[in-house]
Order: structure tokens, then sequence, then C-alpha cells
């Protein structure tokens, strides 16, 4: 029982590392992105490469693939997403559609459709007791690294400059824009900044979510789903929205195996019922 | 225009009904069926002589084609951004294909059973879609998709599960026509039913509730102000979507006599939207002649890279968007609008 409120906590933890970059292009830039997914698979796949063909270590591959996604992450804002900020979302969700066949199929073509594998170094493989609950050592290391990675961005949107001139950005454009601040710059960081998280995300679940070219389809709705029911103007509703989607996925998959897959479903629908606009929310957009 | 500057000078009864009739005539104009629409038809008789050999991929583009044209009543006149149309399609092959296996081969039969069935699943899910923003909507619809494909593969006493459903032939058209071998008749049932749709979706999306329909999407609050009932009127064009998404996804059963899991696969609702998107929204003709491209397109990239064709189609959506998808859909505004002058009456 215990194990699994851990796994679904560590599931849940990942979820959010994955789906916070979107939290902010999404909620904060207002753009659909649907293509958040391939970030993610880009850093999974960055891992992979380093440390099957050429044996790095695996904590040296977790920067890799937060750099590498931000790179792509910053490329593709340049030269793409920039354009269609201010397009009606209907054009972002086919751009961003464009961009995961794009991914997918080039994914499939360099990398081959099948599931990929990476060998965790033996300290975090492997089980271990804390107070008679087995705990996974590499969920650990998850959790602890996910849980520090949420503290740091709270400060960084509530106490740093850059923090504060993102959420003027956002606010309003225009005004910010009008005190000097380089709305273009920011979103571009920010872009890159989240597409890494994805990234960092991807890399730290290919062992548990599993990675293979479909990847950005099949958390597609996971990632809209934490957005949506998290609300967007805080790190915390997120946070709280990923635990509950994780928690309830692994417990739904363990305890109710011919339904589970119902599970984040259903839970979906009766959070929209009851708040439609987020659990946390600033009111309607 | 100026005809309303005069009215406004004109005492308040007599301008009651002269804007009655006014409306009346605006509608009747909007609803004038337009020379480009009797070609598009003619076309699709000729296409049965003319290609003989090609009676699959018409068939194809039909199928395709109704299915996008039940888009655009939800996406081009209610505005609402679906990936999820294809649960409804899905649906309607499953219960085409269901009925033919254990009820009645007949196809009409099974025809309006699947868009029954279809129906009343959009109209359960369409109160779900009316709540929240754009955002909340994607993730409904997506989830809805989502769900159906799940149900499908789980429920495989019923369904097949990942084999789909198959061993089923569908008996003659209305006990008449016999399907062949060459899909002529199948061709010939599927623009049928394509004509009737469309002619029905046509009455719909043209008469005062397609208009109260584009004021909702152009601005919700203010078409409550003119006591529209943007819910009311969101329910109802869903369902007739759903309904008639589920006859296009039946169609598809009835004419290979197959159903896989792949007709509730995310990647026929992004199909379905560029369909729409090559062919313009908010006409209904949209989705014919976007279904034409984009099937031959696909056709062409698919005997060219039998694996990754899904890239280009990628690239496809991303160069569409950045180039403006409404710069590429203009064409459709060089369409002739009249059919004859006279009818004009101004």
């Amino acid at each position: 029982m215990l194990t699994i409120l851990f796994d679904g906590i560590a599931y849940g933890m990942l979820l959010f590392i994955l789906a916070c970059g979107l939290t902010v292009t999404l909620g904060l830039m207002n753009f659909i992105n649907l293509a958040h997914g391939a970030f993610a698979m880009a850093g999974g796949y960055v891992t992979v490469i380093m440390m099957n063909r050429y044996g790095i270590s695996f904590y040296w591959c977790l920067p890799a693939a937060f750099l590498v996604s931000a790179a792509i992450g910053l490329i593709l804002e340049r030269t793409l997403y920039q354009w269609l900020y201010q397009a009606p979302h209907l054009d972002q969700v086919l751009f961003s559609i464009g961009i995961v066949f794009m991914a997918i199929a080039a994914t499939d073509y360099f990398m081959g459709g099948q599931q990929q594998l990476i060998n965790l170094p033996p300290e975090l493989s492997g089980r271990m007791d804390v107070f008679g609950v087995g705990v996974g050592r590499y969920r650990l290391f998850t959790i602890i690294l996910c849980a520090i990675l949420a503290v740091v961005l709270q400060l960084i949107l509530s106490k740093t400059r850059f923090g504060s001139r993102l959420r003027a950005a956002v606010d309003d454009r225009r005004v910010a824009i009008g005190l000097g601040i380089n709305v273009p710059v920011v979103f571009a960081l920010t872009f890159a900044f989240g597409s890494g998280l994805a990234g960092l995300g991807g890399a730290m679940g290919a062992e548990i979510l599993g990675l293979d070219p479909n990847f950005p389809l099949k958390f597609m709705i996971y990632f809209l789903i934490v957005v949506s029911v998290g609300g967007t103007s805080t790190v915390s509703g997120p946070f709280l929205a990923a635990m509950l989607l994780g928690i309830a996925d692994v417990a739904g998959k363990y305890y109710v195996p011919a339904i589970g897959p119902f599970v984040i479903y259903g839970l979906m629908i009766i959070m929209l019922i009851l708040r439609p606009n987020g659990l946390f929310t600033r009111g309607g957009r | 225009m100026s005809a309303v500057q005069q009215d406004t000078n004109v005492t308040a009864p007599s301008s009651t009904a002269t804007a009655e009739a006014r409306a009346a005539k605006l509608m009747k104009r909007r609803s004038r069926i337009r020379f480009f629409e009797i070609i598009v038809w003619i076309a699709a008789i000729a296409a049965y002589f003319v290609l003989p050999s090609k009676m699959l991929i018409l068939t194809e583009i039909a199928i395709l084609a109704l299915f996008a044209v039940s888009l655009d009543l939800v996406l081009g006149f209610a505005g609402i951004v679906s990936l999820g149309h294809t649960a409804f399609f899905g649906l309607g092959a499953y219960v085409a294909g269901l009925m033919a296996m254990h009820f009645v081969a007949e196809p009409v039969t099974g025809l309006i059973v699947a868009g029954i069935v279809s129906g009343v699943l959009g109209l359960l899910t369409s109160f779900l879609i009316l709540r929240g923003s754009d955002l909340t909507r994607l993730m409904t619809t997506l989830g809805i998709g989502l769900m159906m494909a799940e149900v499908a593969n789980q429920m495989a006493w019923l369904t097949g599960g990942a084999d789909g459903l198959s061993g089923f032939s569908p008996g003659p058209v209305l006990g008449l026509f016999e399907f062949d071998l060459f899909g002529k008749v199948g061709y010939v049932y599927c623009i049928a039913v394509l004509f009737v749709s469309t002619m029905i979706m046509r009455r719909i999306a043209f008469s005062p509730f397609g208009m109260s329909l584009k004021a909702i999407k152009g601005n919700a609050m203010r078409s409550a102000m003119i006591a529209v009932p943007a819910r009311k009127r969101i329910v109802t064009v869903y369902t007739i979507a759903a309904v008639f998404a589920g006859v296009a996804g039946a169609l598809l059963t009835q004419t290979t006599s197959f159903v896989s899991p792949d007709v509730l696969a995310f990647h026929r609702s992004a199909d379905v939207l560029l369909v729409l998107v090559i062919g313009g929204t908010g006409y209904l003709y949209g989705g014919i002649f976007g279904a034409v491209f984009f099937t031959l397109i696909k056709d062409w990239l698919s005997v060219i890279t039998p694996q990754y064709w899904m890239f280009y189609i990628g690239m496809l959506l991303v160069i569409l968007v950045l180039i403006g998808r409404e710069r590429l859909a203009r064409w459709v505004e060089y369409l002739p609008e009249r059919f004859s002058k006279k009818e004009d009456g101004q």
C-alpha cells in the first residue's frame, strides 16, 4: 500500500517535471504546445544514445539531456514558435501536431521503433527497506531530484528578477515592453528552460515511463490534464495535479488492472465538472 | 449597406416588417445553391465513368469528405477545436460492423443505427465541452477519443481487441445492389450518402441556426446578449456532427468489410483537421475539397516512403500554419458566387 503510494509519488513527480515547462508555455504564454512531449522524447533519446553507444555515466546524461532539449527548444522557438504567439489556437494546435508527427517519424527513422532501455548505475537500481516499506532506489532518487527542482522553480518564479520579468511579460505584454523588458528574449529563455526541463524529465522517465517514438502522443493527454487541472498561475497547482494524477494512475493500474487506463479519464471528467477552470485558478481566461 | 441606412429613417412598425423581409432575403441568398457545388457533384458522378479503376481511392475520399464536413459543423461554425472527433467515427465504424455481424446485414439500416449511437455519445459528451477554455476543450475531446480507443482495445470479446472485427460482409444496399469486387457499388453508395448528408448539413448550417452558431463562435457573450442560447446550440450541433461522423465511420466499415482499432487512432483526428484546413473551414465544401487533396497527397507520399509519410504530413501542417491557412484557403473566394444573376433580386 505504502509502496504504491511511493511509486505514485515518484510517477507524479516525473509528470510534474515533464509538464511544468508546458505550464509556462501553455499557461503563461497562452500557447497551446502539444509538441511538448517531443522535447521530452529528445531528452530521453539523448540519454539512450550517450549511455548505450558511448558508455557515459547516467549522471552526466541528465544535464546533457537538459541542455540538448533546451537548445532544440531555443532554436525552434526562435525560428518557428515565435511567429505563432498571436495566432489563433487552432493554428497553434495544428502547428504543434505537425511538429509531433515530424518528431515521431524522424525518431522512428533514426532510432527504430522499438522500446529503448537504459541500464541504471548499480547504486540506483534495486530496492531498499525504509521503515519496513519497500522503496525503489531509483524512485527515491527521482523524488528527491524533482522535489529540489520544484522548490528551485518556485523560488525562481517568485524571487528572482527574471521571474518577475516573466510574470510581467505574461500579464501584459505591451506594458512590459514599455517598461524596457525585452519580452521576446524572456519568452525564448523561458521556452528553452521549459523544453530543457521536459528533456530532463524524459531522460529520467526513460526507466519508469518507457521510451519509444510514440512517446509524445502517449503522454500528451497526461500533460494536458496536469496543466488544465492544476491551473497555470502557480507552480504548486500543477505540482499537486501531477501528484494526484500519478498516484491515481499507479493505484488504478495496480488495484483494478481491467479498468486501470480509465481511472485518469474518469478523474479528468470529475475534475472538469467540479472545477472547470482548474484546481487553482486566477479566474477565467 | 445603403439599404440599412435608409431603413433607420422609416417608422418603427413598418421597419420591422421590412427588416423581416430583408432577413428572409438574406437567408435565401446565403443558402442559395452556388455554381461550384453543382460542379462538385457532377465531378463526383463523372469520376464513376472516367476513373473506373480508381474506385477504392475515390470511396476513401468520399468517406473522409463526409467525416471532414461533419467536423466543419463543429469547427467552422461553432468554433470548437476538437482533437477527438474520431471517437464518433470509430464508434460508428464498430457499430456498423457489429450490426452486420450479429443483426442486419443490410447497410442502410446499419448506417442509421451507427449514426444514432454516435449521436447519443455526442450528446452525452457535449456537456463536457461546454465548460472551460479552448485548452480544456482540447483536453476533453482528446481524452474522449483516447478513452474510446482504450474501450475498443479492452472489450476484446465485443470488438476483437487489437485484431479488429472481420469476417462479416454487408448485404446488398436496400436489398437491391450487391457490393462488387471493384468497389463500384461502394462508391455510388458512399457518394449518395455523402450527397444526402451534405445537403442535410447544408440546410442546417445555412439556416438561422447556423448563423447563430457563427455568432457564438465570434463572441459567446455578445451572442448571449442577443438571446442566442449558446449552450443549447453547441450541444445540438455537436450531436449532429457526431451523427454524421458516425455515418462516415459506418461507411468505411461497410465498404471495407473490416474494422480495425485504427479507426479510433489519434492520427485520424489530426488528419481530419488537416483536411479541413487545406480545404478551408466554415462553408462545408472545404471538407470535400480538402479530402480530395489530402488523400491524393497521402497516397503519393505513401508510395514514396511507406513508413515515414507521417513526417511529410507533419511538415505540411507546419508549413500550412506558417504560411497562414487563411491565405491558402483564400482561393475559395474566387469560386463563382452566383448561379445566375437573375436570382440576386437586388
